[in-house]
């Protein structure tokens, strides 16, 4: 393969398309609620009409999850949500003229036009499962230009200059973190893709990949290039059986087109990419962890350093970045470093993408450039709350925090979240509002950091459990003030002294919900005068 | 529960003891990977969607194939939530107790289906019908509170719903 090949492919599939686009959502939000028989019903009702000049594809999230299935009719950017079968024959006929069965949805929306799309440029948009479909968008280009025209400092001069911080959680430089890798001397490196996503409320990654899987190879590939890896691991949670299908599917065709293995673009770069799928255990997001788990162990922690970029996977060399970090890559290369460092925040450059779920009337997937205020995200994207009003928004998952109503005008970027209390995590966003008990909601993320933790270390092990036994205590009013106390103290104890992140971040869900809602744990609290 | 050495490991037998064809797909599952020790996990997927459940035989089985102590097998095979060391019923239902889903009143579809089936999260019914389980977020949260039937997912469930499948499915034979 070489670039007048690569062109020749995404001239081609230009001069295939058809006038028309019926563009079907196929992710797993809207094939959970009948989109594969809807595109097929589809496809049906086009070749009744015997139309040459309209085709239907199928097309990763849309974003507008909740109001699935959705289909975009293209170019007018006609939306429909709540899409049946049996509306797909009317959705066509619409095409001269008429009206429509299934409900109209608003490309107008804030939803929409607040987000701006970098890492899901492709999603919604270009078919996933048809590497020429991602080619005739750009794809892979950036890879040549990397292997062609730059050498792997210079790409790793880009990256650091982009300002783009990894979006796995702790937001570390991604440049600093390469050049480390780079700098680290192995007989073999490698690059492994975090695509665990463990956090519950969480979908980014699982979107991405079934969306747009090839950004994530081409991504991990430029990665390679520049840190001089051969093999990349994509390590999936078993649980996202559709991505773990479109990843290797789209490995398949990488390999078949010579984009990936020996001799890529006839540059002298060999990289290959294998997939590992998880086996249940949120525990293994954690990068050593991970790289236990992928050398078919128990996954649990160590201490770093040393780091995996010294000595990671059999002791070798290894950069490991999350699935939206790889995924930021190709348009970063395509576009410069000036570009990206352009949008979002002083220190936090780019975009994030949001999973914006619970009690909100529009959920589903979001970018958003960083530095936009919670209140934009929640009330105006996602229309607030149905009833009720906004209670808080939780961020971070099991490792962040509720940030309270009041608070909605904080920006979302690294230190921002951080200031309240919270952090941006990996980006999953759920609004609760008035009928949920912030209690439970801590007793909720304790209970599930309490079975998650691997047991290797005492203070989470044991901290966890105790934590749990004592928030149970304080739900069934039982409780007195010098046990919230205790609980203050035992949070601070267990997330000083534990080994990994997930028992360091645990008390966070409890420690900013007692300093924001306070009140509702005393409400539980047994009178003192009682007590003995 | 220990795995114990009491009895012949099965691959010292024959190379597929009872004939029974999956694990000549088990085996080669492994010999794809050249009975890497590290290969280990892909094996356990592979041995648990052929037979179900991993039982102890097979576990020492897959110790004997890649030449790993038991314990280390065991020892993987119990630390992630995905493997299962019992058989499971004909059909399961997966309630997701994820935050987004949890929010959305997971806890009450939860409740009704604990109360229609007679048994508690994690177990199977007498008759070996049905598994009830729970999962911590199958990354469709935007569709929440979901259910997965028999492997599908589905949104926007209800207690209501949850229920009517469930004697839906009591009641067919
Ligand atoms: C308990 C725990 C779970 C984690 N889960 C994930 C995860 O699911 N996905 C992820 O990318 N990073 C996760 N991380 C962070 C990773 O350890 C690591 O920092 C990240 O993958 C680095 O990628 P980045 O630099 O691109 O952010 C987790 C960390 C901890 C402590
Ligand atoms: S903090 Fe918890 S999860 Fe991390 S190593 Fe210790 S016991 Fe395991
Ligand atoms: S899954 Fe279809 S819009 Fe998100
Ligand atoms: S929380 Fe239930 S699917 Fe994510």
């Amino acid at each position: 393969m070489d670039i007048s090949e690569l062109l020749t492919i995404a001239e081609h599939e230009r001069t295939m398309r058809r006038p028309t686009c019926i563009r079907c959502c196929t992710a797993l939000g809207c094939q959970s609620a009948g989109s594969l028989s809807l595109k097929q019903r589809l496809e049906e009702a086009v070749a009744e009409v015997d139309r040459t000049d309209i085709e239907v594809i199928g097309v990763g999230c849309m974003g507008m999850c909740g109001h699935g299935p959705l289909v975009r009719v293209d170019p007018d950017g006609v939306l429909y949500e709540h899409v049946h079968a049996a509306d797909a024959p009317s959705i066509v006929a619409a095409l001269d003229g008429g009206d429509a069965t299934a409900p109209r949805g608003d490309p107008q929306h804030p939803f929409f036009t607040l987000q701006k799309r970098i890492v899901l440029e492709n999603s919604g948009i270009i078919d996933p499962e048809r590497i020429e479909s991602y080619i005739a968008a750009g794809g892979y280009q950036a890879l040549y230009c990397v292997l062609h025209d730059m050498t792997p400092a210079e790409v790793i001069d880009v990256v650091t200059r982009s300002g783009l911080r990894g979006r796995g959680g702790a937001g570390y430089p991604t440049g600093l973190k390469w050049a480390t890798v780079a700098k680290s001397h192995g007989d073999r490196k490698y690059v492994v893709c975090n695509a665990d996503e463990g956090d519950p409320g969480a979908f980014m990654d699982r979107s991405i990949i079934e969306s747009d899987p090839h950004k994530i190879l081409e991504g991990m590939a430029i990665a390679a290039y520049a840190v001089g890896a051969d093999q990349g691991y994509v390590y999936v949670r078993a649980e996202y059986p559709l991505a773990i299908q479109r990843l290797q599917r789209a490995i398949a065709q990488a390999r078949r087109l010579g984009l990936l293995g020996a001799q890529i673009f006839d540059a002298g770069f060999t990289f290959r990419i294998d997939i590992r799928v998880g086996a249940g255990a949120f525990v293994c997001g954690e990068e050593t962890a991970l790289m236990a788990s992928i050398e078919g162990r128990r996954g649990q922690p160590r201490p770093r350093p040393p780091y995996p970029a010294e000595s990671g996977l059999w002791g070798r060399p290894t950069l490991i970045n999350n699935v939206e970090t790889f995924a930021n890559i190709p348009p970063i290369i395509r576009n410069g470093a000036e570009w990206f460092a352009a949008i979002g925040a002083e220190h936090s450059k780019g975009t994030k993408v949001f999973a914006l779920t619970g009690k909100i009337r529009h959920t589903g997937l979001i970018e958003v450039p960083m530095g936009v205020t919670l209140r934009q995200i929640v009330e105006e994207m996602g229309g607030g709350v149905p009833e009720g009003r906004v209670k808080a928004v939780q961020t971070g998952g099991p490792s962040g925090g509720c940030i309270p109503a009041a608070l909605l005008d904080t920006p979302v970027d690294y230190e921002s979240l951080q200031r309240v209390g919270s952090i941006m995590g990996s980006g999953g966003m759920v609004v609760m509002d008035d009928a949920t008990n912030m209690v439970d909601v801590a007793h909720f993320y304790m209970e599930f950091c309490k079975d998650e933790s691997c047991g290797k270390c005492i203070p989470c092990r044991a901290g966890t459990a105790q934590m749990l036994h004592m928030l149970n205590l304080i739900r069934s009013g039982q409780a007195t003030a010098a046990d919230l106390a205790r609980l203050e103290q035992l949070c601070i104890m267990v997330k000083e002294t534990s080994l990994c992140g997930l028992g360091q971040s645990a008390p966070n869900p409890v420690l900013s919900t007692m300093k924001y809602f306070r009140e509702e744990y005393e409400a539980f609290v047994r009178d003192e005068g009682l007590a003995g | 529960m220990a795995v114990t050495r009491s009895q012949p490991p099965v691959s010292e037998q024959a190379s597929h003891p009872s004939g029974d064809n999956r694990f000549k797909l088990l085996e080669a599952t492994m010999k794809k990977h050249q009975y890497r020790p590290d290969a280990l996990i892909e094996v356990l997927h592979r041995a648990q969607e052929l037979f179900g459940y991993l039982s102890n035989d097979l576990l020492l089985y897959i110790a004997n194939s890649l030449h790993l102590p038991p314990s280390r097998v065991y020892g993987v095979a119990t630390f992630y939530h995905f493997f299962s060391l019992a058989p499971k019923g004909e059909h399961s239902c997966v309630v997701c107790l994820g935050t987004a889903c949890y929010v959305r009143g997971a806890a009450a579809i939860l409740a009704a289906a604990e109360q229609t089936l007679g048994i508690r999260a994690g177990h199977t019914t007498p008759d070996g019908r049905l598994s009830l389980e729970t999962a911590r977020c199958l990354g469709a949260c935007g569709i929440a509170p979901t259910v997965v039937f028999d492997g599908a997912i589905t949104g926007h469930q209800t207690p209501e719903q949850v229920q009517v499948w469930l004697e839906r499915l009591k009641e067919k034979d």
